[in-house]
């Protein structure tokens, strides 16, 4: 079958490999209809998510058809159509029990590795190295789904692709990341980052009651989409102006409520900060860039919630200890406990109070997707999600 | 870790095997003991090897203070001045301002003798106390033939006072000393003491690799002891392990996968099964392997499920140089104990073990899915 590979940094190669097998009882095989490029498999792209191999199939947004399913599937069947969930997860374990999803502790076969970096380790995922599983990932014209009887959403043939896609993750990280700042009537939200999870934030805490949401961002066209369809309040250029100062003025020298750091670790700035981060990268001494969140520390009201979402892989350099401390600031963050909120989400799109489809700019077969991510990556053409169609 | 001490009468001596230091709560105790008697000891806090955490000796003895070392400078001294006193003995009769004639000189003599003897008794004894109490009482002899030298037959007034001064000096100084080593005396008493030794000791069996891990399941204490004490079940699920066969009451007989390839088969017996509790095994003797162990199941705080404890020891051939190429390679026992807790909770949990394209086949593979003929030579 034909998937997309890692190949090496800033390579990826459409290729032919194996199809998947049923390998455990609780599997299932699913015919992709529909996957995205993610921006955090832009990381991988990049070179900064380590223990990626050549050939590594690559892709955690993807739904399609049920094929075959293990003997102990019993709420799935062959012909139904599925969006997947981007963290795997068993439902037995304690995390899963508890609702935390993205570290359950049984689904990463790899995960003595992923406890040497990081002291435990999360759940596995599809497509995003094997410090996370070496799971193929779902840019590809077939996928294997291990515990198949818990995660894959069921999704009705009354909504499109285009509608129910991001409900593997974009959807409902930028909801989480909203949901975390613990919206109250008359709040004011500030996001960092107007790419597509950006745009689920601002959208979300929009449906959660925000007053006003702020976007942040450089490029135009991320930030009119955030004004005109997301449902940003104000937008602030960082290319033009201090973000600080800008917060400050609009919120009447309070800050915001809370911040949403929907960067991550590739993020950009001018100052002399992001060279000196830059530098620390290329030396090997910082593995991540925390500009967003720097910001997002210091810009947060007193007594705020910084809302990490953005992904982060190794450490970071001159992180603003002493502002949280003082300021008795709560910094929430984490993987996307994704199956919390696939159904839920559904029925707001069912009810219409939200189309996803907004952030989808452009549509490409599975073989561009190289094309797809140098596109994605440098945005280009107004480029702000990427779906290939596969089947 | 810090040694407790304790200040009394008693005494308490502790020893940290991890601080490698003593403490002796009483001042002015000297390190020399001698004549310790035991008089109990207690072990405490076995772990599951048997080797006592802390064991506590009761002894009673003698401890010599610094009144030793009194007791030798005064035996020398004592030796000293006796021989000076036998050979010389007109110059001593000079130094002491007393006039050198037959009579005198036989007196010397005599007490040179006395003063050799003193000294020998002293420097030869462990315990010199009748000895010193001995110079004590030559002491006294010759502060009276002083006295009475100050009163007849002096020839230099000054230097028989002097003489009679540090002759006092001298006394008190005995006296003090044989106080101080009186068997029966304040300082000398009898001393009772404790030794506490923490740490374990050697032990004659299974030297070589610790091996310890643990991992909570999200299941019973009784579900999670019952499946692991099938052990013929182990296997399945267990990457390392080839096989397991009962072979007797308590007795079964393993094979595992060592590193490169290399097979491992030993005959074990189990050495404690408390249902719900804890399973302990140890090879048997002349095993290719050496390994001993011990299984414990606890409920988790919180009801949060049970929590499994590996402990074994295992002695790798080849030692501790080829445990730690193992490592290397990923297959050393220890990552293997953890992978296979591992695999026995998620097994135990969602009713198999995790895999993902890259790890279902051994050795370095993409992400991508193997090959049907990848799959065939998939290992079990």
């Amino acid at each position: 079958m034909k998937a997309n590979c890692w190949m090496g940094k800033q390579t990826v190669e459409v290729v032919d490999v194996p199809e998947p097998k049923i390998l455990n009882p609780r599997d299932a095989i699913v015919r992709v209809t529909s996957a995205a490029i993610c921006g955090s498999d832009l990381h991988l792209y990049n070179g900064f998510v380590p223990t990626m191999e050549r050939g590594d199939v690559l892709g955690h947004e993807f739904m399609g058809e049920v094929v075959e399913v293990g003997r102990d599937v019993n709420n799935l069947k062959p012909g139904d159509r599925v969006v997947v969930p981007f963290p795997i997860s068993c439902g037995n374990c304690l995390q899963c029990q508890a609702g935390n999803y993205s570290i359950c502790e049984n689904s990463n076969p790899n995960a003595w590795m992923a406890e040497k970096v990081w002291g435990q380790s999360p759940a596995g995922v599809y497509g995003y190295s094997h410090l996370l599983g070496g799971f193929a990932g779902g840019q590809a014209e077939f996928v294997r789904v291990p515990y198949a009887d818990f995660g894959p959403l069921k999704v009705d043939d009354g909504l499109s692709d285009e509608q129910v896609l991001f409900l593997s993750d974009i959807f409902p990280t930028g909801y989480m990341g909203a949901e975390m700042c613990n919206i109250k009537p008359g709040d004011t939200i500030a996001v960092w980052g107007a790419g597509p999870v950006g745009q689920f934030a601002i959208a979300s805490a929009k449906l959660l009651g925000a007053e006003r949401i702020i976007a942040i961002d450089r490029f135009e066209y991320r930030l009119k989409k955030a004004r005109t369809q997301a449902g940003a309040t104000d937008t602030i250029n960082y290319e033009e102006t201090s973000v600080l100062d800008e917060l400050k003025e609009l919120t009447g020298g309070r800050g915001p409520d809370a911040c949403i750091d929907a960067v991550g670790l590739e993020a950009h700035s001018h100052s002399p900060m992001y060279a000196y981060d830059r530098v620390k990268q290329a030396l090997k001494i910082e593995t991540d860039r925390p500009l967003a969140l720097r910001e997002a520390i210091l810009a947060c009201k007193n007594g705020g919630i910084v809302s990490v979402i953005g992904v982060y892989a190794g450490f970071i350099d001159r992180f603003p200890m002493g502002s949280v401390m003082n300021r008795s600031l709560t910094i929430r963050t984490g993987q996307c406990h994704v199956q919390r909120y696939m159904k839920p989400l559904l029925d707001r799109i069912r009810n219409g109070e939200i189309d996803p489809s907004f952030v989808i700019t452009h549509h490409l077969a599975l073989e561009d997707a190289p094309l797809g991510y140098d596109m994605f990556m440098k945005k280009e053409h107004f480029c702000e999600k990427v779906v290939l169609k596969v089947h | 870790m810090s040694a407790r001490t304790r200040r009394s009468t008693e005494g308490t001596v502790w020893r940290d095997d991890m601080a490698e230091s003593w403490i002796d709560t009483r001042p002015g105790v000297s390190r020399q003991e001698y004549g310790r008697e035991e008089l109990g000891r207690q072990e405490f806090g076995r772990d599951e090897f048997g080797r006592p955490g802390l064991t506590r000796t009761e002894w009673r003895g003698r401890q010599q203070d610094h009144a030793t070392g009194l007791a030798n400078a005064l035996g020398w001294f004592s030796l000293g001045l006796g021989v000076a006193q036998v050979v010389a003995p007109d110059s001593v009769a000079r130094l002491i301002g007393v006039e050198s004639d037959d009579r005198t000189r036989n007196i010397m003599r005599g007490i040179g003798a006395r003063e050799i003897a003193s000294g020998v008794g002293i420097l030869t004894n462990t315990r010199p106390t009748n000895w010193v109490r001995a110079r004590v009482a030559g002491d006294a002899m010759d502060l009276a033939l002083l006295t009475r030298a100050l009163r007849t037959s002096s020839t230099d007034r000054q230097r028989t006072s002097a003489s009679l001064a540090a002759v006092l000096a001298i006394g008190v100084l005995d006296a003090y000393c044989a106080q101080r080593l009186m068997p029966e005396g304040r300082a000398g008493m009898v001393q009772r003491g404790e030794i506490r030794e923490r740490g374990a000791r050697e032990r004659e069996g299974v030297s070589g690799i610790e091996v310890r891990e643990s991992i909570t399941v999200a299941r019973e204490p009784s579900e999670v002891y019952e499946f692991w004490h099938n052990f013929e079940n182990l296997p399945r699920f267990m990457r390392h392990l080839e096989n397991v066969e009962r072979t007797g009451p308590g007795r079964s007989h393993w094979t595992a996968k060592g590193p490169a390839g290399v097979r491992a088969e030993w005959d074990a017996e189990l050495t404690e099964d408390r249902p719900n509790e804890c399973i302990a095994w140890r090879s048997i003797d002349g095993s290719m392997v050496e390994n001993e162990g011990v299984v414990e199941f606890r409920r988790a705080p919180g009801n949060r499920g049970t929590e499994v404890h590996v402990r074994m020891r295992y002695a790798p051939p080849g030692g501790r140089i080829s445990a730690a190429v193992a490592k290397l390679l990923h297959r050393e026992p220890g990552q293997q104990i953890e992978q296979d807790l591992r695999a026995f909770k998620q097994v135990m949990e969602t009713g198999e073990v995790s895999v993902s394209d890259a790890t279902v086949t051994p050795g370095p593979h993409p992400a991508q899915p193997p090959s049907r003929d990848e799959l065939r030579e998939r290992a079990r």
